[in-house]
């Protein structure tokens, strides 16, 4: 063999080991961001079934009026403490019959209030108003305020839990 | 001496010091940057200042959404100067926020960000928008009740992204409601995330001020050309350069030294913001409210249109970031100077008056119902039982949550203290059943006699 060819030999040699590190090195960085990015966009890949979380009996809550009430969200982890907590406005509407209306402005997500004498929802962070049955009075919200499932059952009225309201792009204005 | 002398040689030896750094820290600079160029230094101060800080309270705080909290009010109550601690990091924030501010108005009034500096403005319009960043997820981190709902306020605003916003909303909060998952999301943002990435640009920042130089103070008339700017300023260098230590450094430490002990005088004296409510998301008689860097932010979407708001929720951070980034490249050589570039300083005018006034109207928040306006029933003693009963709906019917009269309520509609002068009992009664924009139609509301009540105590405010 002369030099010359034993320089050709060495060069492309330390090509095809340059190329195999290099994709061993990529197959290395792709098998580690599985996991991480797997971590990162976990909240997308659970589906949570809807609970049924109990509030009271139907007698608790008189005909015509709207109270809070408090109860677990759907999946309570162990650490999350007073975090797990959720509420909805819960008005008895007709006898047996029930609404419940997401705390969640729909403009930014505040928490609005039930202002039982004005019979008006009122939100704190951009003077939000809706009517009692949650449609927008005044204010910025581009929606009327979302609704939970409520049913009877057993005697007991349930609260069925759901995610944070989210108004999307282009949401219509109601009313 | 000679032995320390021989340690010293025997470590420059092996470190290069006096090779490789002195050089940086000697290299030449124009002459006349004076006190207008600080503020880039400070910055960097102020997030050193924030990162020693964040690694402090980080051996004291808890990043679980159920016990953060509680690790906070220990912070500020019982730990060794961990109150003193908490204010430093929050006004350092402030601090920050303020002097990349005005950092970025400095570079934009003397132009420095045309040839050949256009990736230093580039790598800084990303240092700015993650400062922002750091301060919102910062004010997170307090975990109480504000920090809770102005997460849920976050994650409705990523929802306005056409088509993925849902899931960006989760993706911020960690699931579809907040719970266990969500303090920790922005724990990370804010500690491992952004930082990183704040480090990288900062790195990058740094290495480009090195590369180019810093930017010769304009003289009007001296225009930028990219094909002579080069030789230009190195000739200038050559001829009138001084070194950056100690000639021109001195002013950066010393105002430096000068922001962080103004940050701690204030940590010191006027102490971080008060905690308020637990972060139990089902109390809801909260008013979240962000720190004030975002307040104009809050103002705006207090103020704008609602069938706009979607269009400028998105894209006007979308616009602001194409407008930033373009901007070197729209106008990379020519006038630096600010007296020949007139148009340039109106427009840093116009954006700080605005934002002032969106800060200040944000302060007030003059759309907000005044739920803890005192009943009138319970300042005035009205003789007449009718007025009396008026008085008492009024604010019971919320009206004076946004309208005062006599000085008490709020500032959400017009005044109707002399309401009676102008508007006839009708003109009331049909305002009141129907509403306007703005104001609720209370038609379905009021029973006749409450109706008539109302109507006659506003007729009586003359
Ligand atoms: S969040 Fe309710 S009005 Fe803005």
């Amino acid at each position: 063999m002369s030099q010359e060819e034993n320089k050709t030999k060495e060069e492309s040699r330390r090509d095809f080991m340059m190329k195999v590190s290099l994709g061993l090195g990529g197959v290395a960085a792709l098998a580690v961001s599985v996991p991480v990015v797997g971590a990162l966009v976990a909240p997308l890949l659970e589906n949570k079934p809807e609970v049924w979380r109990t509030v009271g009996k139907p007698d608790d809550f008189p005909v015509g009026e709207t109270q809070l009430v408090r109860f677990e969200n759907a999946d309570p982890k162990a650490w999350a403490g007073m975090t797990a907590r959720t509420a909805a406005w819960l008005r008895h509407d007709t006898e047996g019959h029930f609404i419940a209306f997401s705390v969640n402005c729909t403009h930014l997500g505040c928490p609005v209030r039930w202002e039982a004498d004005a019979e008006l929802f009122m939100c704190p962070c951009h003077g939000g108003v809706y009517y009692r049955d949650g449609s927008v009075a005044s204010g910025p919200p581009p929606k009327e305020l979302q609704r939970y499932a409520v049913r009877v059952e057993q005697g007991q009225v349930q609260i069925g839990t759901g995610p944070i309201p989210i108004t999307n792009f282009g949401d219509e204005q109601a009313s | 001496m000679s032995v320390l002398q021989n340690i010293g040689n025997w470590l420059d030896d092996r470190l290069g010091w006096s090779e490789n750094i002195m050089p940086l820290i000697k290299h030449p600079v124009p002459p006349g940057a004076k006190w207008a160029y600080v503020f880039g230094s400070a910055t960097l101060f102020c997030f050193i200042l924030q990162v020693v800080t964040g690694i402090g309270l980080s051996l004291l705080y808890q990043p679980s959404s159920a016990d953060a909290f509680e690790s906070l009010k220990f912070i500020t109550n019982q730990a060794t100067f961990g109150r003193v601690l908490r204010g430093i990091h929050f006004f350092g924030a402030s601090g920050m926020v303020i002097m990349v501010g005005i950092h970025m108005i400095r570079v934009y009034i003397m132009a420095a960000y045309k040839y050949p500096r256009e990736m230093s403005w580039i790598s800084g319009v990303f240092l700015f928008f993650l400062t922002i960043i750091m301060g919102f997820t910062g004010q997170l981190l307090r975990w109480d009740s504000n920090g809770v709902w102005s997460s849920v306020v976050a994650a409705q605003n990523l929802g306005r992204v056409p088509l993925i916003g849902t899931g960006l909303a989760r993706l911020l909060l960690g699931g579809d409601t907040i719970g266990a998952q969500t303090l920790s999301r922005f724990f990370a943002y804010h500690v491992f995330l952004f930082p990183a990435l704040i480090f990288l640009f900062v790195g990058v920042h740094l290495y480009l001020v090195f590369y180019h130089g810093i930017s010769e103070p304009p003289k009007a008339g001296q225009l930028v050309d990219p094909k002579t700017y080069r030789a230009w300023y190195n000739d200038m260098l050559k001829r009138v350069g001084v070194p950056f230590w100690p000639d021109a450094a001195w002013r950066d430490a010393l105002f430096g030294a000068l922001v962080i002990l103004a940050i701690v005088g204030l940590a010191v004296f006027v102490g971080p913001p008060e905690l308020t409510q637990p972060p139990d998301p089902s109390i809801i008689n909260t008013s979240p409210a962000p720190d004030w860097y975002m307040l104009p932010v809050f103002a705006l979407f207090a103020l704008v249109p609602p069938a706009t708001e979607s269009y400028l929720i998105f894209l006007g951070p979308v616009l602001m970031v194409v407008a930033l980034l373009a901007l070197p490249f729209v106008s990379n050589k020519g006038e630096r100077s600010p007296i020949r570039r007139p148009w340039a300083v109106f427009g840093v005018a116009c954006v700080i008056v605005f934002m002032g006034a969106l800060l200040y109207v944000g302060e007030r928040e003059p759309w907000s119902p005044h739920f803890d306006t005192k009943p009138l029933a319970q300042v005035i003693n009205y003789a007449n039982p009718k007025l009396k009963q008026g008085a008492i709906l009024f604010h019971d019917k919320g009206c004076q949550y946004c309208h005062e009269v006599g000085g008490q309520g709020g500032i959400t509609g017009p005044s109707l203290t002399h309401i009676g002068r102008t508007w006839t009992t009708d003109q009331i009664k049909v305002q009141i059943v129907n509403g306007a924009t703005g104001m609720p139609a209370y038609g379905g509301m009021l029973s006749n006699k409450e109706l008539t009540d109302l109507v006659n105590f506003l007729h009586a405010q003359q």
